[in-house]
């Protein structure tokens, strides 16, 4: 099949594309009056967190530099943007740009060991960032409100204020669309080939030319302006802002997302972001199914569940699917092309 | 000056149950390259599992001892068999998030059995107080402390002088050679993690008798891996220094730091913040080997 080179590598390859995008914005701008508040709140979910794990998929899917501090980065910009909508009256738009922005520039400093420290050593100051974020913003009780929590306003353009759940929708449902297209255009063009190259291999990437230093502190940089978009919208949505929004073992299910969907690929990451927030739903409707069912360890039944099942996902597919479901769905298609002739397995 | 004497005394004895709690993560490290974020999971589970058997059962304390190693043995087992062994030549990350999963796993497991309340058998072991001129010196931390050298001792002596040692160190440094010299890697890694968990259970069953043992006690594995940053992931002696090290200045630190900042708490991101610096500027810790990579 003889295709352009410009075609190949651009966003929307066939017509078809087109079509299916533009469904998918039909169908997010018809929904909602259908939707029940429940299922609204958990798209708007869904939506935050394909926001984020963008962000890490940019940092870790393709850069390399595994992150646990993400929801750390996360509450850097949320607590800037509430802050400045809530004690300085200051717009949401401008709000949320600065929060991405303070977000990033906190994700630099934590990423200037990257340069000397990998693997392990870097988890490692990325999980310290995260407890250091968290004790700063407890500490700054007077400006932050600490662990009593801080109210936030709605965002709104003119009189129209986002104040329902549909609303809401739509709002993170722009973000998630263009974040999407912005992660995608970053991961196809010179800066995402250059993440890749340093994800393969370092070394090798600094032998042809690439800067590691810039490019390490680039991803880093990216992906925690994501974090704080995300984290502004978190926060702006439940309209308060506490710490307890932000607990570590969300940093682990946001990696468990990019392992889920497949990781250096960005609509694995949304996969990925689907799949588990709707895991975690299934989660809380079977929980007290089964605490009924067995009545003597009901009360830390529900707790103890979504722990469990978190934990078993992420192991199932670190050991039979590594490469995640996006992977698999390759496989499924390529096969059905090639039928009846195919193979079993067509890597 | 005695306020900071005993602050240096119950920092000390911290310091020697982070050694010990390290000294799992050194293993696992030495092993395989990936660290274990289940270490403090194991901590945790070693502490209730004591209560289990020394309040539910009464059983005494050496029985206690023996019939949590044993569990902490087979688990060991039963975990590099099921979730590490398919991992063998995966990416580290791979290898991380799995023990990530498996944290959450056992986190989850315990707050079921357990329901991740506060337990604590305190007066197991001797509580005698020796006050040394206006410096008391608690005995349950002080035996926690003989507890853990002893195992750091049994550790060093095993890992340079047995053959099983030798063979653990050889495959850290590479595992194909190891193989076509007719050492069973994969032995060698089972006998790894059941050292972790051991050592990990025991570090429980100490913290279970000397502060209580509740769920975010997990946490103290994250403490522990500024240790064996600090004392060099690679050297299972270095994690004493750097154990006493870190556990007194996080006791200065809590002593003197804290009543001048307005919220306190400084002890517990203390220990991150010393992890960081040593990470910039010392990567390699004090007593670990640096390392030289090539393409």
């Amino acid at each position: 099949m003889e295709q352009l080179y410009k075609k190949e590598i651009s966003l929307f390859k066939e017509k078809k594309d087109w079509f299916s995008f533009l469904a998918l914005v039909g169908l997010i701008a018809v929904l909602p009056p259908f939707l029940s508040d429940r299922i609204l709140t958990i798209f708007t979910m869904i939506g935050i967190a394909i926001v984020s794990v963008h962000g890490l998929n940019l940092l870790t899917g393709y850069c390399g530099q595994v992150s646990l501090g993400h929801v750390g980065f996360m509450a850097v910009g949320a607590y800037i943007s509430a802050v400045l909508t809530s004690k300085s009256g200051l717009s949401f738009w401008i709000a949320l740009p600065l929060a991405g922005l303070g977000a990033g520039v906190a994700g630099l400093i934590f990423g200037l060991p990257s340069l000397r420290i990998k693997g392990f050593y870097l988890i490692m100051s990325t999980v310290a960032a995260h407890f250091i974020v968290i004790w700063l913003v407890i500490q700054l009780h007077d400006i932050t409100g600490g662990s009593d929590g801080l109210a936030v306003p709605k965002p709104k353009i003119g009189s129209l204020v986002f104040n329902t759940k549909a609303k809401y929708f739509y709002l993170v449902s722009f973000f998630a669309i263009i974040s999407t297209i912005v992660a995608h255009n970053i991961a196809r063009g010179r800066v995402g080939r250059a993440f890749i190259a340093i994800r393969d291999h370092e070394i090798a990437a600094e032998v042809m030319g690439i800067n590691l230093w810039i490019y390490k502190l680039q991803a880093f940089f990216v992906g925690c302006v994501y974090a704080g978009v995300a984290g502004a919208l978190l926060v702006h949505y439940f309209g308060f802002a506490s710490v307890d929004q932000f607990p570590f073992i969300d940093s682990v299910w946001y990696l468990a997302m990019l392992i889920v969907g497949g990781m250096g690929s960005t609509f694995g990451a949304v996969v990925g972001a689907i799949c588990l927030k709707l895991l975690d739903e299934l989660v809380t409707i079977v929980g007290p199914i089964l605490a009924k069912a067995f009545p003597a360890v009901a009360a830390q039944f529900a707790a103890s569940l979504s722990l469990i099942v978190r934990g078993v996902i992420i192991a199932v597919f670190l050991i039979f699917e590594p490469r995640g479901l996006l992977h698999r769905w390759d496989l499924v298609k390529s096969y059905f092309r090639l039928w009846p002739f195919s193979t079993e397995e067509t890597d | 000056m005695t306020f900071f004497l005993q602050l240096v005394v119950t920092g000390f004895a911290l310091g020697m149950i982070y050694a010990l709690v390290a000294i799992g993560f050194i293993i696992i490290l030495k092993n395989s390259n990936a660290f274990n974020i289940a270490q403090g999971h194991f901590v945790m589970l070693g502490g209730y599992l004591g209560y289990t058997f020394l309040i539910v059962f009464g059983m005494p304390l050496w029985a206690t001892i023996l019939c949590t190693m044993a569990i902490a043995a087979l688990g060991g087992i039963v975990i590099e068999r099921i979730a590490l062994r398919p991992l063998i030549g995966q990416p580290i990350i791979s290898i991380i998030m799995m023990t990530i999963a498996l944290s959450s796993i056992i986190e989850g497991l315990v707050t079921l059995i357990w329901g991740g309340e506060y337990k604590t058998y305190h007066g197991v072991l001797p509580t005698l107080t020796i006050t040394v001129s206006k410096i008391s010196i608690p005995s349950e931390p002080t035996i926690g402390l003989l507890v853990s050298a002893t195992a750091v001792l049994i550790l060093m002596l095993f890992y340079h002088y047995t053959k099983m040692g030798l063979a653990m160190r050889a495959t850290a440094e590479d595992l194909q050679v190891v193989q076509s010299m007719g050492i069973k890697a994969t032995t060698v890694y089972s006998l790894s993690w059941v050292i972790a968990f051991v050592v990990g259970v025991l570090g429980g069953i100490l913290l279970g008798a000397i502060s209580g043992v509740m769920t975010p006690l997990a946490e103290i594995g994250l403490k522990a891996f500024t240790v064996a940053l600090l004392g060099g992931v690679n050297s299972i002696g270095g994690a004493i220094p750097a154990g006493i090290i870190i556990g007194i200045l996080e006791n200065l630190s809590a002593g003197y730091l804290d009543p001048l900042l307005p919220r306190g708490g400084l002890a517990s991101v203390f220990p991150f913040i010393v992890m960081l610096i040593v990470l910039i500027f010392r990567p390699h810790g004090l007593f670990g080997l640096r390392k030289v990579e090539r393409i």
